[in-house]
């Protein structure tokens, strides 16, 4: 168990190092830092003196070491188009980004738990026949799309949604929220809708395989053979069981939720972290970068760590093999 | 459809599985209709400098006057633009051709890239097994919670901060290719693998070692073949996802050229238009990105039932 717990953090901590490694090779690859300090008269030897004050020429190791270091305490360098702290301007960002994945995320579990139980109680009726063909054309729907579309309907169309922005914001310490004012969830309400849909065609499919899969094990013949209801078997034996690997590959999806995050966040102009990153990329901000490359993969190592934890203490059967 | 058949031969006595497939999807009219709408959209790209009514590239045929019109059958139509034109003045129709082109050179190319990536590293990883198999498959892990698109992304990004400007456009397809092929692998190498794993204990591969053949040759020769057939339905679902992913990151613009607009970034633009109401310039390259992936898709899990039933 223990040492289960150990290897996982080791390997978090080794992703992290592969992480940081892309992020520094960017840096150090990716313009000059000599000739973007320096004006273009200034003789060589003074570039070859601040190249060696900078730390420049140590070896590749030394300056990733103190990359590394730095990094750790949580200096990751200046924004080049507003000459900020990094972290500052990605902490600012921050909330934006955990609010619309988040709501998004209870929308879809919310909505694909129960459509997954439908259809596979009633395989064979044409309610689940329809929710299994609504999610193959979900899947071949764009999450940009789907957005764009949101949009030329409720905003261009009807007019009853905004069409991008955060809404009114209220600020509690440095976290800023959207979710405690009515035009605040008016502007989360596309979006996160946007961004659940991928998750709900998934979810739905994976509830369903695994009630199929638990309805056909023994302990649902002898819940029905000691005469239980339907509702008692299928809610409290087959979905009960169902849950925890759900659950479980609901939270190793927090990737594919980030990823879509920046493109939910681009079409609808939400000023979150995945905007912050496709801004950067156009701009060619290193710094913002790599910063955002490093926090994707804290959150994802924190999120992948806490499943794998939250799994071994739900499951039992995993105790006796460890 | 005779192409994907033929290719994937060496799948028992060919004649009479050939016969049955065909059949079989003759009766099936999902699979039709998807099969046709593919075979419309892959003519249409394929032929796009033919048959398009006017050349979006071609910026002395672009008439400003031109420029705005909605759909034909709308009151301020044109005839000569069905779908209306955008703000350049070049036809949305053909736009969408031209763009189809791009959009499956894409795709084609880097689910080719993925097969063989994939391909590869499952043979070599079900035919050794011990420790090369433990370090791919740890690969496979590790890349597969990493989703494609994100990788994607950061391939493109990385690479466009990296190369200088004037480098950029000439790289950018080849990228984006590069970057979706990478990052796609995974389930080619997965499913080569279970499949090499059965294959490599059969008499056929024994008698094969026992000549002395190569391991390379036993690999290439004798058991490749004999894996295929779950390969082509996992690279047909896989280009509805290539394209899928180019046209979000073209969308994004980390994608293709401005000079070379694939659909994705014909729906960029039209995003631009959104509130000046051309709907025309985002409804109709979305609509015709929507249903070919969905043809693609269709055919593809029609493709899946056919070949192998327990596949998933």
């Amino acid at each position: 168990m223990l040492a289960h717990i150990v290897r996982r953090l080791l390997q978090g901590l080794v992703v992290m190092l592969a992480v940081g490694l892309v992020s520094f090779s960017l840096i150090s690859f990716v313009g000059d830092p000599v000739a973007s300090l320096l004006g273009l008269d200034t003789p060589q030897e003074a570039r070859e003196e601040l190249k060696e004050e900078l730390g420049l020429n140590d070896p590749f190791v030394v300056r990733y070491g103190a990359f590394l270091l730095r990094a750790a305490q949580g200096d990751l360098g200046l924004s080049y188009t507003s000459s900020r702290p990094v972290v500052e301007v990605i902490a600012e960002r921050l909330p934006a980004t955990i609010e619309l994945t988040v709501v998004s995320a209870v929308l879809a579990i919310v909505l694909a738990i129960p459509m997954g139980v439908y259809t596979a109680l009633h395989r064979e009726t044409w309610g689940a026949r329809l929710l299994l063909t609504a999610s193959l054309v979900g899947v071949s729907l764009p999450t940009f799309v789907i957005g764009i579309m949101l949009i030329l309907v409720f905003s261009v169309s009807l007019g009853w949604l905004p069409s991008f922005g955060r809404g009114e914001l209220v600020r509690i310490g440095w976290w800023t929220t959207g979710l405690a004012s009515i035009s605040g969830w008016k502007s989360i309400l596309m979006p996160a809708a946007s961004l659940a849909l991928v998750q709900m065609t998934f979810t739905m499919r994976l509830v369903r395989a695994e009630m199929l899969e638990g309805l056909r094990t023994d302990y649902i013949r002898f819940a029905r053979a000691r005469g239980l209801t339907n509702r008692a078997v299928h809610f409290r034996h087959a979905l009960k069981n169902t849950l925890v690997p759900v659950v479980t590959v609901i939270g190793l999806q927090v990737g594919t939720l980030l990823a879509f995050a920046i493109v939910t966040e681009t079409v609808f102009q939400w000023p979150g972290m995945g905007l912050l990153f496709i801004q950067s990329v156009s701009t060619v901000d290193v710094p913002v970068m790599t910063a955002f490359l490093m926090v994707v993969g804290l959150i994802f190592v924190v999120v992948n760590l806490a499943v794998d934890l939250l799994y071994l203490a739900i499951d039992p059967r995993l105790h006796v093999t460890q | 459809m005779s192409e994907l058949a033929s290719t994937s031969g060496g799948v028992g006595p060919r004649s009479v599985w050939q016969s049955d497939f065909v059949h079989r999807f003759r009766t099936s009219p999902v699979a039709v209709l998807s099969a046709l709408v593919c075979v419309l959209f892959f003519a249409g790209a394929l032929l796009a400098p033919w048959i398009a009514p006017t050349n979006p590239y071609d910026l002395k045929t672009l008439n400003l006057l031109d420029s705005r019109l909605p759909p034909a059958w709308m009151p301020e139509g044109d005839v000569r633009y069905l779908l209306g034109t955008d703000n350049q003045g070049a036809g949305v129709l053909s736009s969408i051709l031209f763009g189809a082109r791009v959009s499956l050179l894409v795709g084609f190319a880097s689910v080719i890239l993925s097969m063989i990536i994939g391909v590869a590293l499952g043979l070599v990883s079900g035919y050794f097994g011990g420790r090369t198999d433990a370090v791919i498959m740890r690969m496979a892990d590790v890349q597969l919670t990493f989703p494609a698109i994100l990788v994607a992304l950061l391939l493109g990004g990385i690479a466009d901060a990296a190369l200088p400007e004037h480098t950029r456009a000439s790289f950018s397809i080849l990228i984006l290719i590069l970057a979706i092929g990478v990052s796609n692998w995974v389930q080619f190498a997965r499913t080569v693998r279970g499949s090499t794993l059965v294959q490599k204990n059969r008499e056929y591969v024994l008698a094969a070692r026992m000549m002395g053949l190569s391991d390379l040759r036993i690999m290439y020769r004798h058991i490749l073949p004999n894996v295929m057939g779950p390969v082509l339905v996992i690279a047909t679902i896989g280009l509805a996802f290539a394209v899928i992913t180019e046209a979000t990151l073209s969308f994004l613009g980390v994608g293709v050229p401005i000079t070379e607009p694939s659909l994705g970034m014909l729906i960029r633009f039209g995003y631009d238009y959104l509130f000046s109401g051309e709907w025309w310039t985002v409804v109709f390259p979305s609509g015709a990105l929507v249903v070919l992936a969905l043809a693609v898709n269709l055919l593809g899990d029609w493709l899946r039932d056919m070949l192998d039933p327990g596949l998933r």
